[in-house]
């Protein structure tokens, strides 16, 4: 079975594209990514840096919260190492920004590193992709996406559950992951970022089994 | 009908590429990209490539002169040029990389430059075959691409 492409999926009579915000310092990754998701029927705003990027989206002490061109933003895809603000310091600064917290924000690494995969799920990341992306990772993404905003108003519990789990936490050890503390025996299985996101939601989605998606050998 | 014996040749050239390992499947992904909206596609981000890796030799050569190394900086360094050459899908150069991030973190600065001058080699045989294949490429005019699976 295909994974469709996000317009094929948009409830009938929407013509709205998928407007996602693509986060890396490579040139080489940021071309294609940009590529991977206009493919998928996606705008695309590419930029460089999380300072960038929170520019984009106003965060930055302007006021509103759409970006400049007004473009609603569905979906952040941030690299994870960056110089200056990394994508999982990104990451935080959105699900802290009351916002843009409800953003889904996919971390895109070449490091296949359970604590770092946990840590971001823990942190409200929707995905943990390893580098290189490919096709089929963008287009699940946006059938996940799609699905996660057409199934919004009725089954808005399964996401509640979720952030109620990350606010009773907020305030807790996750602020002070930025060294990355290992984690509970219970989510060191071999697919560690499954049993932590199930965890995090109490009815897990059929494809959260895909959430971390991990790669041999690196 | 001219176009067929270079057609033949780039095919040629092109499994040669793989079946040495100097590529993996993400340049396959890459070829996947390119569309008629897009027909240089591969090329170009393999030229963004050269421009971005280019830079980070230079910078890994400059680290490399001094007299204490700063392995951090090296693994950095690199890091960075393995996540380009990742994209593109250069198997051996990046092979090499992961070699050399080894030896940054055991802090072996002899490794290190030895494994910089492999990896050099390999950077620079990858580059001599991809000019060659993206030329004869252009010479043999547009290929009608396989359909991407919807």
């Amino acid at each position: 079975m295909e994974a469709a492409a996000a317009a094929d999926v948009l409830p009938s009579g929407s013509s709205q594209e998928l407007h996602v915000l693509a986060v890396d310092d490579s040139y080489v990754d940021r071309k294609v990514i940009e590529k991977l998701l206009k493919i998928s029927s996606c705008k695309v705003t590419a930029v460089e840096s999380g300072a960038r990027a929170l520019q984009f989206l106003g965060l930055d002490g302007e006021k509103g919260s759409l970006g400049f061109d007004g473009l609603k933003v569905n979906l952040i895809m941030t690299d994870y190492s960056m110089p200056g603000m990394t994508g999982y310091e990104l990451l935080k600064k959105i699900k802290r920004s009351s916002a843009f917290r409800e953003i889904p924000v996919v971390i895109m690494s070449s490091e296949n590193i359970l604590t770092r995969i946990d840590s971001c799920l823990e942190e409200g990341a929707e995905e943990f992709l390893v580098k290189p992306v490919k096709l089929s990772d963008v287009r699940r993404l946006m059938k996940d996406c799609v699905m996660r905003g057409e199934t919004e108003g009725n089954n808005a519990g399964r996401r509640v559950d979720k952030r109620k789990f990350e606010d009773d936490n907020h305030t807790s050890s996750l602020s002070s992951s930025s060294s990355l503390t290992p984690s509970p025996p219970s989510t060191t299985a071999p697919f560690g970022g499954d049993v932590a996101t199930s965890e995090l939601v109490s009815s897990s989605p059929p494809h959260s089994s895909k959430r971390a998606k991990l790669h041999d050998g690196d | 009908m001219e176009r067929n014996p270079m057609r033949r040749q780039l095919q040629t050239m092109r499994k040669s590429l793989f079946d040495q390992g100097y590529l993996d499947d993400q340049f396959v992904q890459l070829e996947e990209l390119q569309d008629d909206a897009n027909p240089n596609f591969v090329e170009e981000v393999v030229t963004l490539y050269y421009r971005d890796s280019g830079r980070i030799i230079l910078n890994i050569e400059q680290a490399l002169e001094r007299k204490t190394f700063d392995f951090n900086k090296l693994d950095a360094y690199m890091h960075q040029f393995k996540g380009s050459s990742s994209s593109i899908g250069a198997k051996k150069v990046k092979a090499e990389s992961t070699l050399f991030r080894e030896y940054c973190r055991s802090r072996n600065g002899e490794g290190c430059m030895r494994t910089f001058q492999q990896l050099k080699k390999e950077y620079a045989t990858l580059r001599r075959k991809l000019e060659a294949y993206f030329q004869l490429a252009r010479q043999a005019g547009p290929v009608e691409t396989a359909c991407r699976p919807k």
